[in-house]
C-alpha cells in the first residue's frame, strides 16, 4: 500500500514516553508525580493492563490510577487477571474505565456483581488465565501496562522475584508491540539479584518505597481441616490417586486438597504409595505441601506464583522448585498454566455447585467470584500427543470401542467436596446459580467453571463416583446423586439403579475401597497446625501474622 | 459401649450401648438444632439398614452436618464391633 505509513504505533510510543518523560528523572517518576504523568502518558480508551491477580498487585499504580480525574482519563479497556482490589472497581464507579476483560475477582465478587447489574462495567468476558494471555497476543494487546517487581536498576532492569507470575507474559505482550511498561518496584538499587525483566523492555519506573502487596492465598491452616475432609481425601488417594497411578498434577486451593496433601507422608504411606503417585506438581508452592516434600515424596514442583513465608524454604529446596542463580524461586502463571494444562495427568480441586449432568461453577446469584486456574486445569486437552499410564487408562474407561491405537487418552478431571458445604449449602443442586446470573446480565454463556463433559470424577464423603464407566445420561445422573449424601438431590436417587452401579465400581463407597472409618481422624494428619508445618520446614516456613496464634 | 465425636459446634457426641434386643435400635436424639428431623430419619434409615440392632445410641448434637452424622455413626458401629465392645 504505497504511501502508508506503517511505524504509527512506534510513533505513538515515542510520544507517550515524550509527554511522560517530563515528569521524570531519567525512567524515574516519584510516586507523588503519579496523577500527572499517568495524564501525560494515558489516552481515553486506551486498553490498559494493570497488574494484579489472585496474588500479586500493583497495588500503587491502582490506587493512583483510581484517582485520577475522569474528567481527562476516561474510558479505559481494563485487560487484567485481577479484579482484587477496591481501586480496580473505584475506576469504573469513575468513569476513568469502562470495559473489563479478566479472569479473577474472588474478594470483589459481590461488588462486581453489583456494578454489573447496575451496567456499570461493560464486560467483554470471564476468562481462564491463559485464555486472557492468549488475547493479549491477538486482540486485547495492551497498549499500557502497569507492572509491579520487587527492585530496579536505573536502566529499569527488574528483578520480580519469587512473585513472577504474570509480569513477563503482560510486558512480551505490550512492549514487543510497542506499548509502553510503566513499573512500581519496592526499591531501586545499583545492581538487581537477578534479570527477571530487561530494562529496555521497560520504560517508566515509580519507586513505591514498599513491596508490592500479595495474598497468601494458598495457605490453609490444618487445624479448620475436619475429619468428613479427612474421609473423602482418603477416597480419593485410595480410590483415585492409587489405581491410576497418578504422578503428574494440580491441586486445587480448598480445604480437601489440602487434607489430602497432609495424609500423603501418613496415609499415603501406610498404602505404599510413596514414588508411585504425587511426585511431579504444576501447584504454587502450598505450606500444606511441606511434610510431604519433608518426607521425600516430591521430585518436582513448577509454581504459578509464591506463596507468603514460603520463600526461604522454596530458596532451601532448589532441587524441588525452580529456582533463579539468585537463589530464589522463578514462578511463571502463563508456563505453569500451560504445564497444568499438557503435562499434568489429574486435576483435583473443589467447586460450589455441581448440577445433575457434572457441570460445576463458583458463581452464585449475587457473587461472580471469576475464575482461577481450575477451568484450565480442570479441561481435557485435545492438543495433547504424550501417552501416559493414567491418562490412557482414563481414555480407556470412557471409550472401550475405539482401537487403542487411536483412542485419545482422558486427562482425570475430579471434583471434590462435602455434600454439604459452608453454611449448610448444598454442594449438588438441580439448576447452577450461574444460569440465572447470564440471564440476569444477559451474558451469552453461563459462567461455568468446569464443563460436564470434562468431569470424570466426583468424590464426596459417601463415596467416589467415576464418570468416565457411565454409559448413558441416567446412568450419569445417578452416579452424581449416588454420591451427592443427603443433599435433596441425593436423597432422590434410583436406590436400586445407584446399587447396580455401585456393583460395577461406577461408584464406590468408603466400605466398598476397605476404609476404616475410624481412621478419619485428625491424628492422621501429618501436621495439625500452622505451627507443626513450621517445625516440619525446620524452621523454613514463616506463616504470616495473621495465620500466627501462639 | 463406645463414645465417639464431641460437643462442639458443628458436631456431635455419641454414646453407643449394647441391649438385649437384637431386632431394634433406639436412638435418642438430643439437639438446639429444629426442623431437620427428615434429614435425620434418612441418615438413620441408612444407618440402620446396615445392620445395627442390639444397640442404644444417645447422641448430643452440635448442629453436625448429615455427613459429620454419618461418619460419627459409623465411626461408633465400628467400634462396637471391634474386639473390646
Amino acid at each position: 500500500m504505497p504511501g502508508k505509513n506503517w511505524t504509527t504505533q512506534k510513533a505513538a510510543l515515542a510520544e507517550r514516553i515524550e509527554a511522560g518523560g517530563r515528569y521524570a528523572t531519567g525512567k524515574l517518576v516519584q510516586p507523588g508525580d503519579l496523577g500527572e504523568f499517568f495524564e501525560a502518558v494515558l489516552r481515553a480508551g486506551d486498553r490498559v493492563c494493570l497488574e494484579g491477580d489472585n496474588q500479586k498487585q500493583a497495588d500503587l499504580l491502582a490506587q493512583a490510577l483510581a484517582e485520577l480525574n475522569p474528567a481527562r482519563v476516561h474510558g479505559l479497556h481494563m485487560v487484567q487477571s485481577g479484579i482484587v482490589l477496591p481501586e480496580h472497581l473505584d475506576m469504573f464507579e469513575k468513569g476513568i474505565a469502562k470495559r473489563l476483560d479478566y479472569s479473577y475477582s474472588g474478594p470483589q465478587s459481590a461488588r462486581i456483581a453489583r456494578m454489573l447489574f447496575s451496567g456499570k462495567i461493560e464486560l467483554g468476558a470471564v476468562h481462564t488465565y491463559l485464555e486472557l494471555f492468549a488475547r493479549y497476543f491477538i486482540d486485547l494487546t495492551p497498549n499500557v501496562a502497569l507492572i509491579a517487581a520487587v527492585s530496579a536498576d536505573r536502566d529499569g532492569n527488574l528483578y520480580t522475584g519469587p512473585n513472577t507470575e504474570d509480569t513477563p507474559t503482560v510486558v512480551e505482550a505490550t512492549s514487543y508491540k510497542s506499548g509502553l511498561v510503566v513499573a512500581q518496584v519496592g526499591e531501586i538499587v545499583e545492581r538487581v539479584p537477578r534479570v527477571d525483566i530487561p530494562g529496555d523492555l521497560v520504560h517508566f519506573v515509580v519507586p513505591a518505597g514498599k513491596p508490592f502487596f500479595v495474598e497468601p492465598l494458598f495457605t490453609r491452616d490444618p487445624a479448620a481441616i475436619t475429619e468428613t475432609q479427612i474421609l473423602t481425601a482418603m477416597l480419593a488417594i485410595k480410590g483415585i490417586y492409587a489405581p491410576y497411578n497418578v504422578r503428574r498434577l494440580n491441586h486445587g486451593i480448598g480445604f480437601n486438597t489440602a487434607a489430602i496433601e497432609l495424609l500423603l507422608p501418613t496415609y499415603g504411606e501406610q498404602l505404599g504409595l510413596r514414588g508411585q503417585v504425587c511426585t511431579h506438581f504444576a501447584l504454587n508452592p502450598h505450606p500444606s505441601l511441606i511434610p510431604a516434600i519433608e518426607a521425600g515424596w516430591v521430585e518436582q514442583i513448577h509454581c504459578f506464583g509464591s506463596e507468603v513465608g514460603m520463600e526461604d524454604y522454596i530458596a532451601a529446596r532448589p532441587d524441588v522448585f525452580f529456582t533463579g542463580p539468585d537463589g530464589s524461586l522463578r514462578s511463571n502463571r502463563a508456563f505453569c498454566q500451560t504445564a497444568g494444562l499438557y503435562a499434568c495427568d489429574m486435576f483435583i480441586g473443589s467447586t460450589l455447585q455441581i448440577d445433575l449432568a457434572g457441570n460445576s461453577s463458583t458463581v452464585t446469584t449475587n457473587r461472580v467470584a471469576g475464575f482461577g486456574g481450575a477451568p484450565n486445569m480442570g479441561s481435557d486437552p485435545h492438543g495433547r500427543r504424550h501417552p501416559s499410564a493414567p491418562w490412557l487408562q482414563a481414555g480407556k474407561e470412557a471409550d472401550d470401542t475405539t482401537p487403542p491405537l487411536l483412542r485419545r487418552g482422558r486427562k482425570l478431571v475430579v471434583q471434590i467436596g462435602e455434600s454439604f458445604g459452608a453454611k449448610n449449602e448444598p454442594l449438588f443442586v438441580e439448576r447452577l446459580d450461574a444460569l440465572s446470573l447470564a440471564e440476569k446480565l444477559n451474558l451469552e454463556l453461563a459462567p461455568v467453571m468446569v464443563y460436564a463433559d470434562d468431569v470424570t470424577h466426583i468424590v464426596t464423603e459417601e463415596g467416589i463416583a467415576n464418570l468416565l464407566l457411565c454409559r448413558d445420561k441416567d446412568e450419569h445422573e445417578q452416579a452424581i446423586r449416588g454420591v451427592a449424601g443427603y443433599t435433596e438431590i441425593g436423597r432422590q436417587r434410583d436406590r436400586k439403579m445407584v446399587e447396580r452401579l455401585r456393583t460395577r465400581g461406577v461408584i464406590q463407597r468408603p466400605e466398598d475401597l476397605g476404609i476404616d472409618p475410624l481412621d478419619a481422624d485428625r491424628n492422621m494428619l501429618a501436621a495439625r497446625s500452622m505451627k507443626d508445618l513450621m517445625t516440619a520446614s525446620g524452621g523454613l516456613y514463616q506463616p504470616p501474622s495473621r495465620f500466627r496464634n501462639w | 459401649m463406645a463414645i465417639v465425636g464431641v460437643v462442639a459446634s458443628g458436631n456431635l457426641e455419641a454414646l453407643f450401648e449394647r441391649t438385649d434386643d437384637e431386632s431394634a435400635c433406639r436412638v435418642e436424639i438430643s439437639t438446639a438444632a429444629h426442623g431437620f428431623q427428615p434429614l435425620w430419619e434418612a441418615v438413620l434409615r441408612d444407618f440402620v439398614a446396615r445392620g445395627a440392632g442390639g444397640l442404644r445410641i444417645s447422641i448430643n448434637d452440635g448442629g453436625a452436618r448429615p455427613d459429620m452424622v454419618a461418619l460419627r455413626l459409623a465411626q461408633g458401629l465400628r467400634l462396637m464391633q471391634g474386639p473390646e465392645a
